[in-house]
């Protein structure tokens, strides 16, 4: 089935079909419509989730550890501060290995404050525990949104997921975009059945201890190993995605880049943009390719060095300013994974769109521009720089 | 249940809260919480949420709970929220048919993960009406940390963080009175308490509190040898100070009805009860006077806003 729908609605569809047992809602542009759709749902009585909501997004995250503790699926919706308010029970929910699904529609951090699409909000949450999943378009968002609980609610996973997409680029833009049957969905989906749960009669449970010195270390290496074993699980998930939906998802998507030598690595609705470039950029006899990543966390390393493995080139470009004084995230996080390669590419930084900037085919052209002029005088310039902004002189 | 209260019969009951956690001697908050505890049903269970808090690391260090029923803890400023979605999933499951039987949802936090940090949280599902109980164990600072002052700290008190010293005389504002602002947030039961002589007004408190449908709020005395300052072995005369002083009056608020649970034979002055408290032993030096004067008239006022609220 076929259907034109924004991000955000393409979300709450698919909360919809799972019709989780609790949703904790509570606004903040540009994921407010999530709930707002979900909230008609309620009324409409199409599905017969427990709606809570609440006086704030670290109530919401509250009310989904507890009731996801208490043996129940629980999600959300959230963005830019709403999450950051959250960051305190992020940590709690994934340690207390509570499979919970979170849409994160992703919005520059306030301050200053700005409501416009770029990746601060979540990749300030990557060290939380949390598994990320990153949307290029609303197809995506729909269906990472459906594979996040087969993912996270796994036995050897047990771990909480945040799916992601672009505020406003993604989650208000209308796609025709294609959805599974109901049905389908709850097949797939399955039955949340945790071996152990709050509310079990046969067995009470303590959830959330005060964890002393020679327990607590044994307790983060096990998350740790459960972040590990997402990674095959992703892959699984995938799979059986791909056998209902026709679909084909994995760690990262490789553009055009079998023989590539100069290469982009990116996050998220630019790559729609970085993919015109390529094209054009291959119509002219360059080489040119493509790495979207779609999952942040586990962070695909070994996996991202064999594709990269081949270029010249690679400019990783970072839609968040990490304020290392070395670089956003994600090229902390390449860097460091092409680091055991025999022969490795040159590597620089990029830092584009924050707070909505818009970032344009020819902007990703000048960036090839770049890998080229590297490849060809082997002088690499400045590693971490800016791209979209006004010059100092232009800003009044 | 039986509607006359039996202590012997009620301590008969198997216990809830478990010996052998780590909570000092003399403290209130474990008798507070086995006592409210005590007022479930046997048959029925429950499911505890607690605030971080002395009592959290008390009672549930890895890998011991002190509890025989489920219990939950996530944060120092969210247990309402938390005891919210415990009972929304309760609410979901119950539709499905994925969970029976009765459950009770009790939540206990102190008076620093009530009346600040957690303050939000518990307006928040107090006015969302869930089914649930919210205990405030109030020793009137935030003991956990090593007794710094919170906005249930009265006047004049000494804590690490309202010192005593040449231009610091203890704590400067009165105790926020966070009784009537639940009062305020016209929910079916209201009650102040405290773990007093045979624990009948406490235990009576706590099974309308539990046995009452939607949200629910107590807030219990529950004194500290180490922040107040007084031999562990007064514990239960310094509450029955507090109450004969009227310093923490004992009453309710019934679906809007204000009611009087005790009123001292004889009203005693407030120095009687601030006298045996370390924190207060500045108020008694020469020249201080004054100091008496103000916490008698602010009890006194207090007391006379109660009279007229119940019509006693």
């Amino acid at each position: 089935m076929s259907k034109p729908l924004s991000g955000n609605e393409a979300v709450a569809y698919a909360m919809k079909q799972i019709n989780p047992d609790v949703m904790g809602a509570f606004p903040i542009t540009p994921s407010t419509e999530i709930p707002e759709y979900f909230a008609q749902y309620v009324a409409d009585g199409e599905v017969n989730t427990e709606y809570v909501t609440v006086e704030s997004e670290h109530s919401s995250m509250s009310v989904c550890i507890a009731a996801q503790a208490a043996g129940a699926r629980s999600v959300s919706a959230t963005s830019s501060c709403g999450l950051a308010l959250m960051y305190e029970l992020l940590y709690v929910a994934a340690s207390c290995r509570l499979p919970i699904t979170l849409a994160c529609v992703n919005r520059a951090l306030s301050g200053p404050i700005n409501i416009n699409a770029d990746h601060s909000d979540s990749m300030g949450a990557r060290d939380s525990g949390w598994i990320q999943i990153y949307a290029e378009n609303n197809q995506e968002a729909y269906d990472n949104f459906i594979m996040a609980m087969p993912i996270g609610e796994a036995p050897g996973v047990r771990l909480p997921v945040m799916t992601c997409m672009d505020g406003f680029i993604t989650s208000h833009a209308v796609e025709n975009i294609e959805l599974l049957e109901t049905d389908a969905v709850r097949k797939f989906i399955g039955e949340y059945n945790p071996d152990n749960y709050l509310l079990k009669k046969e067995n009470p449970l303590a959830v959330g201890p005060y964890d002393v010195s020679p327990y607590y270390m044994e307790h983060k290496m096990l998350q740790a190993e459960a972040m590990k074993a997402a990674k095959v699980r992703i892959l699984e998930v995938a799979a059986a995605f791909e056998n209902i939906s026709g679909r084909h998802y994995s760690l990262f998507e490789e553009y055009r880049m079998e023989d590539a030598q100069l290469a982009l690595v990116l996050i998220g609705s630019s790559a729609g943009t970085a993919k015109a470039a390529v094209d054009k950029l291959r119509e002219d006899g360059v080489k040119a390719g493509l790495i979207k990543i779609r999952i942040f966390r586990p962070f695909p390393g070994e996996e991202l060095a064999r594709a990269l493995a081949g270029t010249r080139a690679v400019a990783v470009m970072d839609k968040s300013e990490g304020f290392s004084a070395n670089g956003g995230p994600l090229f902390a996080e390449t860097r460091s994974a092409l680091y055991d390669l025999k022969e490795r590419p040159y590597l620089i930084n990029i830092v584009y769109g924050l707070g909505g900037r818009d970032i344009k085919v020819g902007d990703i052209e000048k960036v090839f521009d770049r890998l080229m002029d590297i490849t060809v005088t082997g002088e690499i310039g400045p590693v971490y720089s800016h791209i979209g902004q006004r010059s100092k002189e232009d800003i009044v | 249940m039986s509607t006359v209260y039996n202590l012997k019969r009620e301590v008969e009951k198997p216990v809830r809260l478990t010996g052998g956690h780590r909570l000092c001697a003399g403290c209130g908050a474990g008798v507070v919480v086995a006592g409210v505890l005590r007022a479930l049903d046997q048959e029925d269970r429950a499911v505890v949420v607690n605030a971080t808090s002395c009592l959290e690391v008390s009672t549930f260090m890895y890998p011991y709970t002190a509890y025989t029923d489920s219990y939950i803890h996530l944060a120092f400023e969210n247990a309402a929220a938390a005891c919210s979605g415990v009972e929304a999933a309760y609410n979901a499951l119950k539709r499905r048919s994925k969970v029976e039987g009765t459950v009770k949802f009790i939540t206990f936090a102190g008076d620093g993960g009530t009346y600040d940090i957690g303050f939000q949280s518990l307006s928040g599902a107090m006015e969302r009406g869930h089914d649930m109980v919210y205990v405030c164990y109030d020793n009137e600072a935030y003991m956990n940390t090593g007794i710094q002052r919170s906005s249930s700290t009265p006047l004049f008190a000494r804590t690490t963080t309202t010192p005593i010293g040449s231009a610091g005389q203890g704590k400067k504002q009165n105790k926020k009175d966070l009784t009537e602002i639940l009062v305020a947030h016209n929910i079916p039961y209201v009650a102040q308490t405290a773990p007093l002589g045979n624990f009948k007004d406490l235990h009576t408190k706590s099974y309308k509190a539990i046995y009452t449908e939607g949200p629910c709020f107590l807030n219990v005395l529950s004194p500290c040898p180490r922040g107040w300052d007084y031999p562990m072995a007064m514990l239960a005369e310094i509450t029955k100070l507090a109450v004969d002083t009227c310093v923490w009056p004992l009453y309710e608020v019934e679906e809007g009805v204000w009611r009087l649970s005790y009123i001292p034979k004889k009203k005693l002055p407030v120095e009687d009860f601030l006298r045996p408290q370390g924190r207060f032993s500045h108020m008694f030096k020469k020249g201080n006077e004054w100091m008496l004067e103000a916490a008698q008239q602010y009890v006194d006022q207090k007391w006379e806003r109660l009279l007229q609220h119940t019509g006693a």
